[in-house]
């Protein structure tokens, strides 16, 4: 808001600007709202919105033949035509949910366990010794991280050392799997963390209720402990799922494929804009899909 | 429920394993810093500390360094002042479209960074704008504004109103019940929003990489661009290094913050 008018008292000779301002303000609720909306809007709404705007626009407008420039207004289907047509658009698209299903299902297996014993079985201090070893290789940077995956599954790397006494040679830097594996290593915090979250939520006397009503450990984790972390899960699996599925790093860096974002951005270095913008159209739609099902779901009260 | 010992013992297995899973690349790298050979090559065939002095005297390094602080501090000024007056609106006020904003605000996270990437390069490109520190930093501001914001509207919800209550009625006008009420009581939530903000822009390419135009390195590029020559590698290991013990500071910081589970969200 405006300057500060501390120490202006009843009858004080001058009154500042600020202070009359802020004595203006004070009763109109509709003025302060949108004092304090007006620069997030701006930003939200026109810098994003925006440019979002601006790349759908793109999808629809024809390019140049001579000058390879958009024509803006220049209204044409092509670049969908393209994307429908060729089918190595559909492989990418295939190719890319396959990869980022698998590394969500993956994360939630592997995140469970640990979940678990951080929430339920560890003690206070163990459990807050394990959520700062966590987030230690969240906080970690996420090209570092990519590196160190380089180096291990390369050629002379790690993993072929640990392997060669079984004579099996390593995966080197242009194998699909690679992608897997290091997209899980990377997401796995961001689904330990709402899962630990939301399994230290449920309360004791749920557990205690479920067993007093004669159900044994395993009936009572199917039918209490894991229908009410779902919406944890399921808030987990918005990192991993929309990390992976825009990905074009690692893709690249660690198994030599190409993703949807890898397309999207050779397309858009190669000139080809309306096809990029007509491209990226796909993960927005999916993800849109995703957010509304996880809303559903219950995942937004767990973020 | 009380889990059975061999649950327990499995479940205690499961955690030590996804430790493991979880710090091995980063010990193996952190060993490469030390590396004799440019090659990398498992076992190491020897150990030297050459490689650091290497680094700290490496031009295109330290300008990547600047470029990242700089990038780093302006987005997270920017986001920080947005973020909050959001917050304050969303939490504070009730009006129609009041869900919808939360919605749009959270949308640049949600949806793929190479989305933003492309939707902010295309805008620039449109725009005519100098592709560089400055293109950089905006596309930086735009989600680190959701981070701070998730922060401090978190923080809001907490917070009780009273105290703002009785400022008003003793007086005080908007202004100055913010100043002595409201920010005190989110000044923590400013602080880990702010280093959760910091931290997100200087870790980030995928955006980073649309919206840097040629002849403006970060560090994330710098590494990107360097992990794909061989003679750079050595220099790279340091920087990852550097870089994976600088990691340890806004976790400690946040532990010291807020206690467990402040902020652990991006």
């Amino acid at each position: 808001m405006t300057a500060p008018g501390i120490g202006a008292e009843p009858g004080a000779p001058a009154e500042s600007r600020g202070r009359r301002f802020a004595r203006w303000l004070y009763p109109r609720r509709r003025a302060q709202l949108w004092l304090l909306l007006a620069a997030p809007l701006i930003w939200i709404g026109v810098v994003y919105l925006g440019s979002l705007l601006v790349l759908l626009l793109n999808a629809f407008w024809a390019k140049d033949a001579f000058t390879g420039k958009v024509t803006p207004f220049d209204w044409t289907l092509k670049a969908f035509v393209d994307i429908f047509t060729k089918p190595v658009y559909a492989i990418v698209a295939g190719r890319t949910v396959l990869i980022a299903v698998l590394v969500t299902i993956t994360d939630a297996v592997l995140a469970f366990p640990i979940a678990y014993y951080m929430a339920r079985i560890a003690s206070p201090r163990r459990r807050g010794a394990l959520v700062v070893a966590v987030l230690l290789p969240l906080w970690a940077a996420y090209l570092v991280k990519t590196f160190a995956w380089r180096t291990i599954l390369q050629g002379n790397g790690f993993l072929s050392w640990v392997l060669s006494p079984f004579g099996i040679p390593g995966p080197g830097l242009d194998e699909l799997p690679n992608a897997w594996l290091v997209l899980s290593y990377l997401w796995l915090p961001y689904m330990i963390l709402p899962i630990y979250a939301g399994l230290e939520r449920i309360p004791e006397s749920l557990l205690e209720a479920s067993a007093d009503l004669g159900a044994r450990a395993g009936t009572t984790f199917r039918r209490v402990v894991l229908p009410l972390a779902f919406p944890a899960v399921v808030a987990g699996s918005i990192f991993t799922f929309s990390l992976s599925l825009g990905d074009y790093i690692v893709p690249d860096l660690v198994a030599d494929a190409k993703f949807i974002g890898n397309v999207i951005y050779d397309n858009s270095a190669l000139g080809n804009l309306p096809v990029a913008a007509a491209y990226s159209l796909f993960p927005i739609v999916i993800m849109l899909v995703y957010l509304i099902v996880a809303r559903r779901l219950g995942a937004f009260e767990s973020l | 429920m009380t889990e059975s010992p061999f649950v327990r013992v499995l479940l205690r297995i499961g955690t030590w394993l996804v430790l493991g899973f979880l710090y091995l690349p980063l010990v193996i790298l952190a060993v490469y810093a030390f590396n004799e050979s440019r090659a990398l090559a498992w076992p190491p065939p020897g150990l030297t500390l050459h490689w650091f002095g290497e680094a700290a005297a490496n031009p295109a390094v330290r300008a990547a360094f600047l470029n990242s602080i700089i990038a780093g501090s302006a987005a997270t000024a920017i986001a920080l002042v947005l973020g909050t007056l959001a917050s304050l609106a969303v939490q504070r006020f009730s009006f129609f479209g009041r869900d919808t904003i939360a919605f749009a605000l959270v949308l640049p996270i949600a949806l793929p960074g190479v989305i933003t990437g492309i939707a902010l390069q295309t805008t620039f490109k449109t725009m005519g704008l100098n592709f560089g520190l400055m293109t950089i930093i905006i596309g930086h501001a735009t989600f680190c504004v959701v981070i701070a914001y998730n922060n401090v509207v978190a923080r809001l919800r907490r917070l009780p109103r009273t105290p703002e209550e009785a400022s008003a009625d003793l007086g005080a006008d908007s202004w100055l019940t913010f100043r002595h009420i409201t920010l005190p009581g989110m000044a923590t939530a400013l602080l880990s929003g702010g280093l959760l903000s910091f931290a997100l822009s200087f870790d980030e390419i995928i955006v980073t990489l649309f919206t840097a135009g040629a002849g403006t390195q970060t560090i994330p590029i710098w590494i990107f661009a360097s992990i794909q020559r061989p003679t750079e590698l050595p220099v790279v290991n340091v920087v990852a290094l550097v870089l994976l013990l600088l990691s340890v500071v806004p976790v400690y910081l946040a532990q010291r913050i807020a206690g467990e589970t402040a902020g652990i969200t991006r």
